[in-house]
This record gives structure tokens, sequence and C-alpha cells, in this order.
């Protein structure tokens, strides 16, 4: 890889390149493919937008290639299960890519009770010449037909079809908030709230139970699971955080039923911030592998954290999101923000992480520098082409130029989901019902 | 604001007055807010009730957060039933005060104590014996705010209409409120319960759990009236969203 991911960059050069207002609806989840040539988002409308990467042309070599909408289906319809009375929102809770095995894409996508796998294909030749078939494909009376033709493939214009390749359904009680690819290619799990399932891709009538925290007696239920993951490139592993700020690596070789932690990572509580609101803003809403492995990444309210692997009683490193809100606590408890779920991603190289917050900011922090930056994603504040400035919120006292202060911030303007390509410094931010795509400037 | 109805003391007075008042004021401040957070999460889970899809996670974490304050107004020995001249007042002084609610006053009380964890909560790290599930973690004899009638899973919706809901509170007994969510899959809590400190005893109802709680005061009569006055906080959400 020739680029050149030099972290001063990252904190100030990121260019905008469209703003894809998909005015319809808004964005619930946000993942690129494994190469990055692919990105895809999920919407509250059940519906799955692919982006292509354009190919560089030779003509530009400098003009970086930019995201065209590739492919729109709709994944999931709302529906109505007659047995609770109870409405199933069809918005995609997450979309994860299969590493690519031939020229069709695949990829998974979930609301809160199915899974199902999508298969992306191009089509970009079509048969002429057919027998019993005139061209505009009425049947031809049998009668009229003197010779015999092969029929021959001729080029068309591009069609990108998505097709619905497996339904993974009737699995989950509860609602489904992860959905992770293990790296045998061969299966991936499901979590909800109470329970983890494991999937083959094969099969579509079973799966295995590998994690059950429900209580026998559901009123002694104090904690559910948030997020999960498989190792990304040990099989047998995986982990999953919970609301109390916990996170569990499970080794699948260990027993069929993984309600055995092998390892269990949660920091000492500091008993001079404890309040009513402690566990709340400990809840996990999410957690990452780094690529290496070596690393995971957890995001509660208020921090990112990175944990060591092997050491279990406290992360290695904490970034502070946005600490000025810890005095507001009350304020997003009563407006029910203080339950917002943020995710956070890991660079290609591990090296940056970047998470959302409100006013539709978002964070990055260099681990190798301790440097972080703060910015917007917005249409007002920032033109086409142009370099993102660096946002700072004031928390008390003088407010400087070009500072927003703590009590002007939208709260109603969060940024949820992010993406990173996997290679290179392109990012994709998801602000409500807009999509951004920010690139490293090009010398 | 909660200042708000006190005679304003004479100047020549107020140094002195202050040093006195000040310790009593933090106090009473504290419980209120207190009061009001309780309260407010009585009424957020009230809501999620009427969902259509009710976030589990999010049920929880309140849940949590008002068996945290139901333990602490019990080592406080301030777990009592509302009394009528606090039933009576505007809901909305409970509720709007977030301002004051999120002071740090209230968070560096140095007299307060951090609040106690109870044996409900699983302390440290867990060791490899101890299985996930919370099954295990022997019920805390005040942890009564969870009741059922029994197993309910899977059973009827969550609809509640807003009719439902504003009849229940207002012409039956809160001792009933327990029917209000017989039907929920997720966990729920004894609203009178909560609200009076009523043990079991002379009133039938899941109240088992709470024989450690100090005797309860008044009777259901005042917990009627601070019920209505929830009514008023479940309406003005309501609207508001």
């Amino acid at each position: 890889m020739e680029e050149d991911i030099d972290t001063r960059k990252i904190n100030n050069s990121f260019l905008r390149d469209h703003s894809y207002a998909t005015e319809a609806d808004i964005i619930s989840t946000v993942e690129f493919n494994h190469t990055g040539e692919l990105l895809a988002t999920g919407d509250k409308g059940g519906r799955v937008v692919i982006f292509q990467r354009e190919q560089e042309s030779k003509n530009q070599i400098h003009r970086r290639g930019e995201y065209n909408v590739y492919s729109t289906f709709q994944s999931h319809e709302p529906e109505f299960d007659y047995l609770k009375s109870l409405e199933i929102e069809e918005k995609i809770n997450k979309i994860r890519w299969l590493p690519q095995q031939n020229a069709a894409y695949f990829l998974l996508s979930t609301n809160d009770k199915t899974v199902k796998l999508w298969k992306v294909s191009e089509r970009d030749k079509r048969p002429e010449g057919y027998n019993l078939k005139d061209e505009e494909g009425r049947l031809r009376d049998p009668a009229t037909i003197t010779t015999l033709r092969v029929p021959v493939l001729r080029p068309m214009d591009l069609m990108v079809e998505a097709t619905p390749r497996r339904v993974f359904a009737n699995a989950h009680t509860y609602h489904i908030n992860s959905i992770s690819v293990n790296s045998d290619y061969e299966t991936y799990m499901s979590a909800d709230d109470l329970r983890i399932n494991l999937w083959n891709f094969e099969i579509t009538n079973q799966s295995f139970n590998i994690v059950d925290i429900k209580p026998a007696n559901m009123e002694e239920l104090t904690e559910v699971i948030t997020a999960a993951e498989f190792h990304p490139h040990h099989c047998n592993t995986f982990v999953y955080s919970s609301s109390k700020g916990t996170i569990r690596l499970c080794d699948m070789r260990a027993s069929a039923l993984c309600d055995r932690h092998t390892k269990f990572f949660e920091e000492p509580e500091d008993p001079s911030n404890r309040s009513f609101f402690s566990e709340i803003i400990s809840s996990i809403s999410d957690v990452k592998f780094s690529h290496s492995g070596r690393y995971i990444m957890t995001r509660d309210y208020l921090t990112v954290k990175v944990w060591d692997l092997n050491m279990e009683n406290r992360p290695i490193e904490t970034y502070q999101v946005h600490d000025y809100l810890r005095s507001k606590l009350c304020s997003l408890y009563e407006n029910d923000c203080i339950f917002d779920k943020f995710e956070c991603v890991w660079n290609g190289s591990d090296s940056v992480i970047m998470t959302g917050s409100y006013n539709n900011f978002f964070r990055m922090f260099d681990r190798n520098t301790k440097r972080d930056v703060t910015l917007e994603a917005s249409r007002e504040n920032s033109k086409p082409r142009a370099i993102l400035k660096p946002r700072k919120v004031c928390v008390g006292g003088k407010r400087r130029k070009d500072e927003i202060s703590v009590d002007s911030l939208d709260f109603s303007k969060k940024i949820l989901h992010t993406a990173w390509h996997p290679s290179e410094n392109i990012i994709a931010v998801a602000a409500t019902n807009n999509l951004y795509i920010f690139q490293d400037k090009v010398n | 604001m909660f200042t708000r109805g006190l005679k304003r003391k004479c100047v020549g007075h107020e140094e002195d007055m202050e040093g006195a008042l000040s310790g009593l004021k933090t106090v009473s401040s504290y419980s209120l807010q207190r009061q009001s957070l309780l309260d407010m999460s009585l009424v957020k889970l009230q809501l999620c009730h009427m969902l259509v899809e009710p976030n589990l996670c999010r049920s929880v974490l309140i849940a949590n957060t008002v068996r945290q304050i139901q333990e602490e107004m019990t080592q406080d020995g301030t777990w009592r039933a509302v009394t009528p001249q606090v039933a009576g007042r505007a809901p909305l002084d409970r509720l709007v005060s977030t301002e004051i609610l999120c002071r740090s006053a209230w968070e560096q009380e140095g007299a307060r104590p951090a609040p106690g964890l109870g044996d409900g909560h699983v302390q440290g790290p867990v060791s490899d014996l101890c299985p996930v599930t919370l099954a295990q973690v022997p019920r805390h004899p005040q942890s009564g705010i969870w009741e059922l009638d029994g197993p309910q899973e899977n059973r009827g919706g969550f609809h509640k209409s807003l009719d439902q809901i504003f009849e229940t509170l207002e012409t039956k007994n809160p001792g009933c409120m327990e029917e209000l969510f017989s039907d929920v899959d997720s966990p729920y809590y004894d609203l009178d319960t909560v609200l009076t400190g009523m043990v079991g005893g002379a009133r039938p109802g899941p109240c088992e759990g709470l024989e450690g709680l100090a005797p309860a005061t008044p009777g259901p009569s005042s917990s009627c009236k601070s019920d209505l006055g929830e009514l008023d906080h479940v309406v003005e959400i309501l609207v508001e969203t």
C-alpha cells in the first residue's frame, strides 16, 4: 500500500467529496466491504444502498475515485408478529460484507428479527437469438420456425441485481443488535439482547445457540448483551459486551454453550465519579476488534476505550469523546439521549480510532501521537472539496470565536454510524439521513 | 427553584441564617432531586410499556437506576410513603428542574455516601466458575421492584392505549397497578410498592420482597393522590412527544 498514511494529515485535511442526500430515510448502518471498493448503507425504511468507487482514470491519476450509487434494494419489509401483536421494524440494524470469492458480492443485512444474505451481481450481457421466442420475448409460432440458430451473448447496459439468497429467520426472541462473519467464511453469528446464535451460511432452518444470559426468572434480569463480534483471525474466538460495561471473550472450543467466558474485561469503577447515571453511561454500545486482532475497542456514552486482550483488569487507553456532557447527564437522561448507541471504528492500520458525537460532530483519536480532532459533517459548514475545519466545544468561561458552547449543541443531530475504508484514509459518516464521504487530501 | 415560597430574609440576618439553613437546604434539595429522578424513571418505565416494541436494554438500565435509588433511600431511612403535601405539589416542579438536578452540587455532596450497590450486583470480575446468567445471584431482600404474576413470557403485546393507562391510574386502587403490567414480557415494577413502600401484610399482592423495608406510614389514600399527580406527568410527556 503506497498510500502515505501521515497521521498529521488526518487531523485537518479531510476533503468532502459528495453529500449523498438520501432525504428519504435515516441511515442506520454504514459498512465498507473488505477491499473498500463498495460502501453499503442501510436505513430505517429497510433499504440498502450500495455505493461503488469509480475506477481511477488514467487521465486523472490524482483524482481519487469517487463513490457513486451502484445498487439499491429493499432488504426488509415491515412485518407483524401476530402472536405477540407487535410490529417488527424494517430498520436495518447492521450490514456485514462477506469476503469476495467470485464475481458477485455477498452481504448480510439484518433487522430486529431476521438476517438475510444478499447476492449483488452484475449483468452486462444478455442472450439473443432464441429459437422459440422473439426479441421481445413473445413466443413464436412453431410453424414459422424454419431454421435453428444458437443463441449468443451480446453486451447490454450494465445492470446490477440484488437477490436474496438466504433468509435466517425465527431464531431471535429479542432484538438483534449485531451480526459478525467468522474468519472461516462458513459461519456467522447474530446477537440479540440475551442470546447469541451461530449460523452456517448454507443452513437456514437451524442455528446453534452459543450464549444465553436469559435468567430463569425474568424479573432478575439486570444485564443485556449490547454488541458482539468474532475475532478477525481466530475462528473460535468472539467477544460480546454488556449493558454493565463489561466485555467477555469466549472460546467456542471450550464448550458448546459459551456461558462461561474465557476472559472477562472490566474496569474498576472510579468512586469519585459515581452517580445514579454511572451504570447507564458505562453501558457499552459498540465493540470492535482491531484489524490485528490484538486489541478491542469499546464505546460507552462518554468514552472510547482500547483494551489489550492480554489484560483484563483495565483498558490500556481511554479517550474522552465529549466529557463536557458529564454535568448534563440528568438532562440527557430526561430526553433519552443518554441511551444513544454510538459506534466506533478503527482505521486500516489500527493507529487512529473514530467515533461520533452530537451536533453532527465526530471525533478522531490518534493512538500514537495522542492527538485528537473534532470535525463536523454538515453541508452548511463545508463546501465541496474544502478542507474540514477542526471544531471545538467550549466548556465554560469565555467562548472564543468559532467555538460552540455546550448549551448550543444540537442533540438531535447525532452521528451514531461511521465507517473507515480498510486501507485508505476514506471515511463515511452518516448524519441522520445524509451520508458524507471524506477523503484524505491528495498532494 | 426549590426555594420558591420561602420567605425572603432581611438583609441583616442573611449571613447568620445562611450557614444554618444551607446545610438543610442542600440535604433536602438532594432528596428532592433524587425523588425527581425516581419519578422520572418510573414514568419512563411506564412509557416503555406503552410502546409497540420496548427496548429491553433501555428498560433494564432504567430499572437498575430505580433500584439504585430505592436502595439508597432505604439505607437513608427515607424510603417511606409520599406525604400528602408532597403529593399535592404541582407535578411540574418535580420533573422540569433539570438544571438543578444536574448541578454539580449534587454530585459533590461530600456528606453523601456512595449509593450502595447492595448484593444484587455482581461485584468485581467474575470467576471462571460463575456463569454469566444472574440466576445464581442471591436475590437482594430489598430488590422487590420486579414482580411478576407468573411466567408471562410471550403473552400479549405491549399495546396499551392511553385510555387504559389513564383508567387504571384514576379509578383503580394503586395496589392493582400490577395488572397494568401483568402481560408484559420484560421486567416491570410494582408502582405502588415503589411509591409507598408498603410492605406485604394486610394488602394482597406480590410484595413479599419488601419485608426488609421500614414499615410504611400513611395508607393508600395518599399514594392515590400521588398517582394522580403522575397522571399529569404522563400526559405532559406524551403531549410533548
